[in-house]
């Protein structure tokens, strides 16, 4: 398990951090909190040739409110979201989602900067962030960009960054109103990665119905997506058993699922209905 | 009275492990180390039509480069100890020469300054393959197709068939014949630490020094100086801080005679420590077999006969056990009943796999699951419950020793204990009165037991390859601290602890003054190890003789320093003193004190640092009545005054030959919910009653059961070594191998009944398997329980969700 040579970098600030990136945006790759990235250079999946460690760079870790958002830093670690006590009261989604991340350990090193910009399609955070409607300030030397969570994931380990971007920011709308939220995931039992993971994010109106949705799925397909269809189906509605399960029925349609010696493709899509359901109803009844 | 053995006394092992200050293999640092990386095969079955190693040698840091063709003439094959009839051995080289036989397969040892300099040498060996068909499927494998070894013109390694009684009479006379495929996955050991050699040699002193990771130092030193030919008393095995082995172990590696005779070819340090990826892909499996069980009961649940047909996966090459952990199974068929004809037909296949072998039960958990599950089989065909037909078929406790059809004697139980007290710790009836409410309300929910009968204490040397005995040398040293060497080097069991217990107890002494030795072939006595539940029943007897022998000439010491023959000398909690006459015991009644030698007796050990240089101080033994073992033990050094044809120093050997197996067994019983949208298994109860004859520490046999049933959990849920149709592996690391996590392990209901053996005068039968052994039927027979409204009879391990769920989802039930 001894990865291949490479060079090594540690820029204090993230302006040097971008011009390394610039000067050769095919062959570094940039470490955040190295929890996917170096086992992949231990079996030598991954062989950069420089590797740029933005820990020592200031100020990429962090959870704020902001113009209505929550901004929370690309290095903030998973412990820090998990044990925040301010995103608890109002946005229990993400410290939800990062306690069901690996283990301490992983949650005390790993990032969600790392983890959304590798974007392993059995990762937790891209169906939060997916569910949440989040917006990723992508920053380069040639400026900043704003992507929205739809776009970011464009397929199995592919995002929408540029070769010379680095993910700086995530950029949530902190929801108002009556809003319930639940993440719910099938571990892997090897890996503890998502085999299903289901987020939900949903806003009740005074009369009772549902007036926003959101449904991030990760886990199932070659990356996370959103349930459209189930959240077409909640909007307007009364989230009541029968309409949530008729909702959640749709949870994996057109969806191209995966299967592995875990899991076939019928049993994912059968789980991601399941969940959805499962996590659907948790976030209604979480509504005060 | 016992002061420690019986005690939950603390593991001594512990703070150094807790606090990162012990030493592994890789925690050995010699100046001038070389290091090793091995270039393996990336296909399952493939023709070597060359290996270019020049891009590699020009590499920086590259010292030199071995192949095949450069070893296959000057190192021996690696051994298998297993002797069976007509048996076919391929010839099991270091490294591949003309052919590779399994992913991971050795090809070259590429040797380099540093460990990085190895491994980046190591990607650029070129070898040139010709793949060739892979041979996966262990049961296609017997039947024809493609032969790994060509020589012997099939994959059929052996046949072999054991088991008395007349089966056929036995199946015919049954008024129900059940039968049922069966299947025991590959599973990977996974020891936490994965193997790793250190070789060191002098040339001037022409030595070999090698540190591994190995279960059997003396074993893998007597075959290692017949691979590399240096002689046994040139060759140290050092097993320093082994971190799980789980018979893993228990081997002799390629690896290990390759980094001796590298070190001997460079005359520098060599060292090779193995990726996790290795250790999937190269350190033997366990498990593998595949068979049909076929089981005749009376309509009252009488078994008149059991027959196991099996087909085991060796693997590409025997490894020092591979070929008889099936006989292994086939012995103990007859599980905790009374089975008038058992047979077994084991066809043994080769297959384009790492090896299979000893896998923590190694050969009896097979055998167990068999047995439990073809039990349950016979209580859902007779619609009985499974704890009655298990009742109609024990033997009673007056039965023993009962004589098996397999030809075992099991030496005592009492299986009606283990199961009562089980069923009461459970509350079953209740239990089952909860399932039929669960039912009512459309919950699934499975109740699962286990009575399981294990062989441990292996075992008498005329039924082991290797000898069966185990070693142990006990010392007092000059100042009184008591040194116990044992041959059963341990790997993670606590023998530093439990022995130090029996010691201290034995010679009444403090547990703090006595250290326990081992994992040194030039320290210690030659011994067999640590495997098969054997080091306490015969390592630890070893230890309680070694110490009988002690202290008998000790007493004749003490005797002549109290000038008194031995006969009147008794021997009580570390002090001998002259037996009271029934004059003076009658004066102490009286109560005038006969303490003329009441005074205490003296520290005995010359304090340290005040010591007169030089010279020990004599113990005063004028006049007194008592002496203290230690002051015995001083006086024996100085030798100056010791009873005629008496040898000076205090240290006795015993070489201890058990005479049988030890049997135990128990009741495992496990309580399960399935989710019946989803399939997942979760434990509600898990119940467990152990009987491991008598106790030296309590903690430490709850800590084996323990993770013996955390590894029976990993068979029946999660764990199976998976090969696609090309051989190659697809649980290569363990993002893919699942092995339990903490939150996958319900809370354990442990209890014991206590049955000793007179196999051996401690009364103790082991334990270190007996979770693996125990707990994977009543796992399964939960679930199938479970699923028993669903026409269940049998699901096949690992139990994934996925297959729970069709059966519930294909179901109008």
């Amino acid at each position: 398990m001894i990865p291949a040579q490479f060079d090594y970098a540690a820029p204090a600030t993230l302006d040097e951090a971008l011009s390394l990136l610039a000067e050769r945006p095919d062959d570094a790759k940039i470490l955040a909190g190295g929890h996917s990235l170096i086992p992949a250079m231990k079996l030598r999946l991954a062989q950069p040739a420089l590797l740029i460690d933005i820990g020592r760079v200031k100020d990429l870790s962090y959870i704020r409110e902001e113009g209505g958002q929550i901004r929370i830093g690309a290095m903030t670690t998973h412990y820090q979201l998990e044990s925040s006590e301010r995103l608890r009261e109002i946005c229990p989604l993400l410290p939800e989602c990062a306690a069901s991340i690996g283990d301490v350990q992983v949650r005390n090193k790993g990032t969600i900067g790392g983890s959304l910009a590798h974007a392993d399609p059995a990762a937790d955070w891209p169906a939060a962030i997916i569910s949440l409607r989040a917006e990723l300030v992508a920053v380069s030397s040639r400026g900043e960009r704003v992507i929205a969570a739809d776009d970011f994931f464009v397929d199995m380990l592919t995002t929408a960054l540029r070769p010379d971007e680095v993910l700086r920011e995530i950029r949530i709308n902190a929801p108002g109103g009556r809003t319930g939220q639940a993440y719910m995931k099938v571990h892997h039992p090897a890996s503890g990665f998502a085999v299903v993971g289901v987020a939900v994010s949903l806003t009740l109106g005074a009369d009772g119905k549902c007036s926003a949705a959101g449904v991030g799925i990760t886990g199932v397909a070659t990356k996370a997506y959103r349930a459209a269809q189930v959240e077409g189906a909640l909007v307007g509605s009364t989230p009541d058993e029968q309409t949530t399960a008729s909702a959640a029925s749709h949870a994996a349609d057109g969806v191209d699922a995966n299967g592995d010696i875990y899991a076939s493709a019928d049993y994912r899509r059968h789980l991601a209905v399941v969940y959805a359901r499962r996590a659907i109803a948790e976030a209604v009844a979480k509504i005060k | 009275m016992a002061r420690y053995v019986g005690q939950r006394v603390k593991r001594t092992e512990d703070p150094r492990l807790i606090k990162g200050l012990a030493h592994y293999v890789d925690d050995i640092r010699l100046p001038d180390t070389l290091h090793v990386a091995f270039v393996r095969s990336i296909y399952a079955h493939a023709r070597i039509n060359g290996v270019d190693a020049g891009e590699a040698l020009k590499a920086p840091g590259v010292v030199a480069i071995f192949t095949g063709k450069d070893v296959s003439e000057k190192i021996g094959p690696v051994p298998c100890a297993s002797a069976l009839p007509e048996l076919k051995v391929p010839d099991h080289r270091v490294l591949a020469t003309d052919k590779v036989y399994f992913v991971g397969h050795p090809i070259a040892a590429v040797v380099a300054a540093d460990a990085y300099a190895a491994r980046d040498a190591a990607e650029l060996l070129m070898i040139d393959y010709e793949e060739l068909p892979a041979v996966v499927n262990a049961e296609e494998a017997a039947q024809g197709g493609a032969v790994i070894h060509e020589q012997f013109g099939s994959n059929v390694a052996y046949k072999l068939t054991a088991g008395e009684g007349d089966i056929v009479a036995a199946l015919a006379s049954a008024d129900r014949r059940i039968k049922q495929r069966i299947i025991n996955q590959r599973l990977a050991p996974v020891a936490m630490e994965p193997r790793g050699v250190l070789a060191r040699y002098l040339p001037g002193e022409q030595e070999l020094t090698v540190w591994s990771s190995t279960q059997i130092p003396h074993l893998l030193r007597t075959q290692l100086a017949l691979m590399i030919g240096i002689p046994e008393n040139k060759l140290r095995v050092i097993t320093p801080e082994v971190g799980g082995g789980f018979g893993s172990k228990l081997n002799v590696y390629a690896e290990e005679a390759l980094l001796g005779w590298i070190s001997m070819q460079l005359g520098r340090p060599a060292k090779w420590i193995e990726t996790r990826r290795e250790n999937m892909q190269a350190t033997i499996h366990g498990r593998g077999q595949v068979g049909e069980i076929e089981i005749g009961c009376k309509a009252d649940g009488t078994v008149t006969g059991l027959r196991y047909n099996v087909v085991a996966d060796l693997g590409a090459y025997h490894q020092l056990l591979t070929p008889a952990i099936p006989t292994l199974t086939g012995l103990m068929l007859s599980g905790a009943y009374k089975i008038p004809a058992i047979q077994i037909n084991v066809t043994g296949v080769f297959t384009n796999k790492m090896a299979t072998d000893a896998y923590r039960g190694a050969g009896r958990p097979e055998a167990t699951y068999v047995v439990e599950r073809a039990i349950d089989l016979v209580a859902a065909e007779l619609g009985l419950d499974p704890v009655a037909v298990r009742r109609r078929n024990f033997p009673a406790p007056e039965e023993f020793p009962f004589k098996t059809a397999t030809g075992l004697f099991y030496d005592s139980g009492n299986y009606e204990g283990a199961l009562a007290k089980a069923l009461e710790n459970a509350g079953y009836e209740r239990l089952r009165e909860e399932q039929r409410a669960a039912r009512e309300q459309g919950r699934i929910v499975g109740i699962g037991v286990s009575t399981y009968v294990e062989i441990c204490a292996l075992g008498p040397s005329q039924a082991m390859p290797a000898g069966g005995w185990e070693s142990a040398t006990v010392r007092i040293e000059p100042t009184g601290t008591v040194t116990v060497l044992t041959g059963a080097s341990p790997h993670g069991q606590g023998q530093e602890t439990s022995f130090a217990q029996l010691a201290a107890d034995e010679l009444g002494v403090d547990m703090g003054d006595v250290t326990v030795v081992h994992g040194d072939t030039a320290i210690v006595q030659y011994g067999i190890g640590t495997f098969g539940s054997r080091a306490t029943a015969v390592g630890g007897t070893a230890v309680f003789v070694a110490i009988e022998k002690l202290k008998e000439k000790a007493s004749k010491i003490a005797a002549h320093m109290l000038g008194t023959d031995a006969v009147n000398v008794v021997f009580a909690e570390g002090v001998f003193s002259i037996k009271e006459t029934k004059k003076a015991a009658a004066a102490a009644g009286d109560g005038k004190a006969a303490d003329a030698d009441s005074d205490e007796v003296p520290e005995p050990v010359v304090p340290v640092g005040e010591g007169p240089a030089g010279a020990l101080p004599e113990p005063e033994t004028e006049g007194r009545k008592k002496v203290s073992i230690q002051e015995v033990a001083l006086a024996a050094h100085l030798a100056r005054e010791l009873p005629p044809d008496t040898e000076p120093g205090l240290s006795a050997t015993y070489f201890f030959e058990p005479k049988n197996f030890t049997f135990p067994f128990g009741t495992h019983i496990a309580v399960v919910e399935i989710d019946r949208e989803t399939g997942e298994v979760k434990f509600q109860r898990y119940v467990a009653v152990d009987d491991c004859g008598r106790v030296i520490n309590p903690m430490l046999v709850d800590g084996q059961v323990q993770g013996g049933i955390v590894q029976s959990i990993g068979q029946a849920l999660y764990e199976e070594v998976v090969y696609d149709e090309q051989g190659q592996l697809i649980t290569g690391t363990l993002m893919d191998y699942a092995v339990p996590r903490a939150k996958m392990i319900p809370w354990f209901e442990l209890d014991r009944t206590e049955t000793p053996t007179d196999v051996n005068p401690l009364g103790v039968k082991g334990v270190g398997e007996a979770g693996t052994i125990g707990a994977t039927p009543a796992i399964v027979n939960a679930v199938v329980d479970a699923l028993s409204p669903f026409g269940v009879r049998h699901i096949d391990m690992p139990i994934r969700p996925e297959a729970v769920w069709r059966i519930i989802n294909s179901s109008d039930e």
